[in-house]
């Protein structure tokens, strides 16, 4: 095979936005995870960690760099890079987000809940499918689980529109009960922008394989 | 992890039919070309070349746009200087050649045989891959070809403006009666398309013009490639990838199949050609993995 060395560089960037990936997946599991258990410790560890997920993003950006310069990457190599560029900032605004989520369980501390969470960790989870599904996508090269992926994000927002009318109806009922209600319509607003940078991947994905830009956000938010 | 070249190859050959229903790839020929050139300075139609017995070039078509660089890329041996002296019949000055199809000019057959190929090659100026300035003063230079189409006018004010245009005048309006050869490379090259300039032409033809130079006087040609494209048409052939993504509007990949015959693969949009290929053997040629 010719050019070894850059296909080498090719896979291993490949890895590394899948390591990347799994870092989001996991700070994201973990936000749910500091929710559900009002567990502030974890909460904090999140935030922490999300220096990790930053210092990853930084490195994959100059690995891109170095293989655009030394490599001079033309057509699907190019594509590949260029959106890799793209996709490692949709995963470092993604862990911003579950790291969002941290900040507001510690800002809550013990307050009570105005509701049972049901559909908070039914978006969580859809979201986390749809990262999974967006890199899976990118692995394949499947343009057509790529455009799937675009679909999902209908029913985050969905979930989200019902989260947002349960608590508004709660605030309305009892005025005292706004600031807890807005934590929690903070925590759904990071889950579905999460579902949206999960879209804008697979936008990526359908980029690499053919070389157009779709426009998949069909987001209501 | 699937990320072995073939499967995505693979994958991607699957998935670009799917989305391009319209496009009919065929082995072996030319993909219709994404957008049509308007307005064509050269238009080479179903171009035929043989060396002897030996089939150079095979069924090539293609429209040379008006005051853009358009470069040809492809293997050694392809046959991109043969199509390329094919638009100035400079492979008339080679024994045995044979041709068949046309090459039009401004909508004229330049193989009519009511053409004279001087007036053809006036118009359609050429500079070579190693400068070959006659060894005569910079001034001499630039004039001679200007003195032999009987040009009246003012003799001084053409060397200055062909100079000017090269890029080459304020380095040598001093000594103007030094010898050509006493400059640099890069210095020479400029000579040769002040001289290819100074003639009016329509067209300029510079094959590998670059391949002699350092990486600074390559640069310099470059610019003025893009300089001199508002007001010539410029056709450059170029084994530097980078050079043709650099400094081309339009680019034509070429290749020669197992019967050697040179054809024309892929033609577009330079930024399109280089970003997204249509043609699998395009992209195995500009990504590197060629065989
Ligand atoms: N003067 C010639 N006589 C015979 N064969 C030639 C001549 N010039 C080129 N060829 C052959 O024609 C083919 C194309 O050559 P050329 O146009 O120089 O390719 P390229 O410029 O793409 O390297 C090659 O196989 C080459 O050997
Ligand atoms: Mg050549």
């Amino acid at each position: 095979m010719p050019r070894e060395q850059f296909q080498k560089g090719l896979q291993d960037l490949q890895d590394g936005v899948l390591e990347m990936g799994s870092m989001v997946d996991r700070q994201i599991e973990r936000a749910l995870q500091s929710l559900v258990g009002r567990d502030i410790p974890l909460a904090e560890a999140i935030v922490r960690d999300d220096d990790e997920v930053n210092r990853t993003r930084f490195h994959l950006d100059n690995v891109c760099l170095s293989l655009l310069t030394q490599q001079a990457p033309m057509a699907s190599d190019l594509r590949l890079i260029i959106s890799v560029l793209s996709m490692v900032s949709e995963l470092e605004r993604m862990g911003d987000h579950a790291e969002g989520i941290g900040r507001i369980v510690i800002l809550m501390q013990d307050e009570p809940l105005v509701k049972p969470l049901v559909d908070i960790p039914k978006m969580a989870t859809e979201a986390r499918r749809m990262l999974k599904d967006a890199l899976d996508a990118f692995v394949q090269r499947d343009v057509n689980s790529a455009y799937a992926v675009g679909q999902a994000d209908t029913v985050v927002d969905d979930l989200y529109d019902t989260v947002y009318h349960d608590l508004l109806e709660i605030m309305v009922r009892d005025p005292s009960t706004v600031e807890s209600c807005t934590h929690l319509l903070w925590v759904a607003h990071n889950l579905e922008r999460i579902a949206d940078r999960a879209t804008n991947i697979a936008e990526r994905v359908v980029f690499t394989v053919t070389g157009m830009m779709p426009q998949m956000d069909v987001s209501r938010y | 992890m699937t990320m072995t070249g073939q499967s995505i190859r693979d994958m991607l050959g699957r998935r670009m039919i799917e989305l391009r229903p319209s496009v009919e790839v065929r082995a072996g020929s030319a993909l219709p070309e994404n957008d049509v050139v308007e307005d064509p300075v050269i238009r080479i139609s179903d171009l035929n070349l043989w060396y002897g017995k030996k089939q150079a070039l095979g069924g090539v078509s293609l429209s040379i746009p008006r005051k853009k660089v358009t470069a040809l890329i492809g293997p050694s041996g392809c046959g991109k200087s043969t199509l390329l002296r094919c638009m100035n019949r400079m492979n008339d000055l080679i024994p045995n050649v044979r041709v068949q199809g046309s090459v039009e000019i401004e909508g004229a057959n330049i193989y009519a045989s009511t053409i004279d190929p001087v007036e053809v090659r006036r118009v359609v100026g050429m500079v070579f891959q190693k400068p070959n300035p006659f060894p005569k003063s910079i001034y001499e230079n630039v004039a001679f070809g200007a003195r032999i189409n009987g040009y009246k006018g003012d003799m001084d004010e053409l060397v200055e403006q062909a100079l000017r245009q090269a890029a080459l005048w304020d380095e040598v309006k001093d000594d103007l009666k030094k010898s050509g050869l006493a400059l640099s490379g890069g210095q020479q090259q400029r000579l040769c398309i002040a001289r290819a300039i100074a003639v009016n032409p329509d067209v300029v033809l510079m094959d590998e013009p670059c391949s002699a130079l350092d990486p600074i006087a390559t640069q310099r040609i470059e610019d003025l490639m893009r300089e001199l494209a508002e007001r010539y048409t410029i056709v450059i052939v170029t084994h530097n990838l980078q050079q043709a993504a650099r400094v081309s509007d339009r680019t034509a990949f070429m290749l020669a199949a197992d019967d050697l015959v040179g054809r024309l693969v892929e033609y577009g949009a330079t930024d399109q050609l280089f970003t997204n290929p249509k043609d699998e053997r395009t992209e195995a040629y500009i990504t590197g993995r060629f065989g």
